[in-house]
């Protein structure tokens, strides 16, 4: 035995069971209840919707890495995690094509060029969105309602193709918490239910895959500053993306601080923007705009919020 | 005492202990090895020189290397028998170091030096503290830093608190554990001795929660005496690192670059306080210890007395052998311990466990990409970037390493450990360690 066959390492020489691909098919297996709520309610259209982005983003990452001769790296599921996010923040109705657009340029644009998983800066799913708003803003914003009428909104049909948020911001109507919360609303495939995304995300919390930091600071600072401005914080908190975003897009790990109090700042910036934009904005909804924002401060807001070390204290004399 | 909320850190993580194939077996005295391989080099400090030559008949307990630099400890035979040779042997850092081979006779014959003290009560601070390093005693928690050393503090410098590190949060090991059980009282002596060596009025023992018969003895044990008492840990590595114990009990913060002595306090493993109880009281200096062999690959997983010197090949073999091939062989925990590339090492007085993994436990891991998780800066037990840090070692920017911090890490393992993209973080952090340090010996030697 001496000397023959013995695996030498520097230690330590025992690992976490979690790895990156356990995570992200964890973060898969979250958006699941959103993903099925958005079948349920907008039918099979949003399933399709999801194929095709997730094919288009696995695809699409997996050809550049054959032809830039990289190690292919879709076994992590980070691709697929961009194109099911992308999916689930699309109107039902989009065509389908633009829906592999955006997943395409999200995986080439905004993550490969950049040099793949942990090097972009901007969310590649809220950039693929950001361009589609961009390119096609008027079947970004139109809308479907999964009923066939709401007895809280007088003209329901001359007004069905608009969201809660809109709805709000240019007719004042409010719609009621219970419909939000389940998500009965109009919407993107996967940000009406409050309910199915609060699961998915108690699911990320309970596995420690994402800390309370982020969503917690975000969705809170969206509350207060609704509150300070004399709106009703509940809508405000589930209506539009808030929770999808909060959750599921403002954790991204790539995109967001790394230290601690960094990630409440973050939450922090983004529930400002999120408010200022719905109230202020040209657009009733924010979420997308003030993560992709607060994206592009992350370096920086890491730099300025590294931690005290341990020791760091006047010398005893 | 047990009632009380457990204390703890910032930061660390959680492992998985694999403690329950030996912490609940009682240790077991191993008969006298046939030879014995002692380092003259096993501590912190000056190596020691031979006080005996090839040939020589020696006794359990006669001193046979000692050195007259400031900062060493005596080596002590740990069987009787004769000198078969003075050589370079392997040892389990890795270097080969001179080391005394003794070839037992089997009869144990005590030193005369070795009689039991009638005059305990009598004795000085000094006078311990001359014992103690007379018995070459060091830490054995696994650090092996000379015992009498700590206890002398520096001039202008003092101490208030003495606290016996009981934490034993290395998975694996036990041996720390099943000696709180068996002999909690001998461990408060010991703490009374270091109480008396220190001049301090105020002693803690720290242990980790997942232990309650071992809290429950040494509290026991230490119930007459109000300046001892026990302080329930929360399960978390690494709770039984010296800067993260004395914050989680005293709530002070050792400073960056300096010692327990800064801020009043001295830390020993309470393995350390019952072989300081043993030199006193039976005159016995440091020649065994308790030694935690575990992990799936020994037949007999469980915590046995061995003599100094004993070779790891001897160890597990009085454990039934290997019980399937192992592909790693580690002395220490598995988080901070180091791999072997021969089982012809010697058991030293820093041994706290062999382990033995099995070729799926010990696989390599390619690292992936880092995907900037932060769950290394939120695991560091100082406070750190290890992610940043890492990533100039990587790039050879050791400058930059130094700007943060890279000297306050303690390697305690926790970034790697929990990395999910099993990043070499920790070893990346090592090395630029080792290039900062020899950065400023260069500078230093110009």
């Amino acid at each position: 035995m001496n000397g023959t066959g013995l695996i030498v390492s520097s230690s330590p020489h025992q690992r976490a069971a979690v790895s990156t691909p356990v995570i992200m098919s964890d973060v898969i297996l979250a958006l699941m209840p959103a993903a099925l709520a958005g079948v349920w309610f907008f039918g099979l259209r949003a399933l399709a919707m999801m194929v095709v982005c997730v094919a288009t983003a696995v695809g699409t990452e997996a050809g550049l890495e054959k032809l830039m001769r990289k190690p292919l790296t879709i076994g992590d599921y980070s691709a697929a995690v961009a194109g099911f996010l992308l999916a689930l923040v699309l109107p039902p109705d989009l065509p389908l094509w633009m829906g592999a657009i955006g997943a395409a340029f999200a995986m080439a644009i905004a993550k490969f060029i950049f040099g793949g998983l942990g090097q972009n800066i901007f969310n590649p799913a809220l950039i693929g969105r950001a361009v589609l708003l961009a390119s096609w803003p008027v079947f970004m914003t139109r809308w479907r309602w999964p009923i066939f009428q709401a007895p809280w909104i007088p003209d329901f049909d001359a007004v069905s193709s608009a969201t809660p948020l809109a709805l709000w911001k240019l007719s004042g109507i409010k719609t009621p918490y219970l419909n939000l919360f389940v998500g009965n609303v109009a919407g993107s495939i996967g940000e009406t239910s409050a309910l199915a995304i609060l699961i998915g995300a108690a699911y990320l919390l309970w596995r420690g895959h994402i800390s309370w930091r982020i969503p917690v600071s975000f969705v809170g600072t969206v509350a207060v500053l609704a509150a300070l401005f004399g709106q009703d914080p509940l809508f405000h908190v589930l209506a539009g993306g808030l929770l999808l975003g909060a959750f599921f897009m403002a954790t991204d790990y790539v995109t967001s601080p790394v230290t601690p109090k960094g990630q409440l700042v973050f939450g922090i910036g983004c529930g400002v923007l999120t408010v200022f934009i719905r109230l202020y904005g040209g657009y009733p909804e924010g979420v997308c705009y003030a993560i992709l924002i607060m994206n592009a401060a992350t370096a920086l807001i890491d730099r300025l919020t590294v931690p005290r070390k341990f020791g760091e204290v006047k010398k005893v004399a | 005492m047990a009632t009380m909320v457990a204390k703890t850190f910032r930061g660390g993580v959680h492992a998985h202990y694999h403690k329950e194939g030996t912490a609940s077996k009682p240790i077991r005295r191993l008969p006298p090895p046939t030879r014995v391989v002692i380092p003259l080099h096993q501590h912190t400090g000056a190596p020691c020189e031979p006080l005996v030559k090839v040939g020589d008949e020696l006794k359990v307990g006669q001193k046979i290397g000692d050195s007259s630099a400031r900062l060493t400890a005596p080596v002590h035979a740990s069987v009787s028998g004769k000198v078969v040779g003075i050589s370079s042997h392997p040892q389990s850092g890795g270097r080969d170091v001179l080391s005394i081979i003794i070839e037992s006779d089997g009869k144990e014959t005590l030193d005369e030096h070795v009689e039991p003290r009638t005059d305990v009560d009598d004795l000085s601070a000094d006078d311990i503290k001359a014992i103690i390093r007379e018995a070459g005693i060091v830490g054995l928690g696994g650090a092996a830093f000379p015992t009498y050393f700590k206890l002398t503090p520096p001039p202008g410098k003092s101490f208030d608190t003495v606290i016996l590190n009981g934490a034993e949060c290395e998975p694996y090991l036990s041996a720390d554990h099943r000696l709180m059980v068996e002999r909690p009282g001998d461990i408060v002596d010991g703490a009374r001795l270091l109480l008396k060596a220190t001049g301090v009025n105020r002693a803690y023992v720290g242990i980790e929660e997942n232990k309650p018969d071992a809290i429950e003895a040494i509290s026991e044990a230490a119930k007459e005496d109000d300046r001892i008492s026990v302080v329930p840990l929360k399960v978390k590595y690494p709770q039984g690192a010296e800067k993260q114990l004395i914050w989680a009990i005293l709530g002070r913060e050792v400073p960056s670059g300096g010692l327990p002595i800064d801020v009043g306090v001295v830390v020993n493993n309470v393995g350390t306080a019952a072989a300081v109880r043993d030199a006193v009281f039976s005159g016995m200096p440091l020649v065994e210890r308790v030694v935690t062999v575990a992990g799936s690959c020994i037949a007999e997983p469980q915590n046995v007395v061995v003599k100094v010197g004993m070779l790891v090949s001897d160890l597990i073999d009085a454990c039934g052998g290997y019980s399937a091939p192992p592909a790693k062989i580690i002395i220490g925990g598995p988080m901070m311990g180091v791999a072997q590339f021969t089982t012809d090492i010697p058991v030293t007085k820093g041994t706290s466990g062999v382990l033995l993994l099995s070729k799926e436990e010990a696989a390599p891991i390619e690292p992936m990409p880092c995907v900037r998780c932060g769950k290394c800066v939120e695991a560091c037990s100082m406070r750190l970037m290890p992610l940043w840090i890492a990533s100039y070692a990587e790039a050879g920017r050791f400058d930059d390493a130094e700007r943060m911090n890279a000297l306050d890490c303690i390697e305690c393992g926790c970034c790697s450990f929990i990395c999910p993209s099993r990043r070499r973080l920790v070893q990346a952090i090592r090395l630029a360690k080792s290039e900062i340090m020899a950065r400023r010996r260069r500078a230093q030697a110009k």
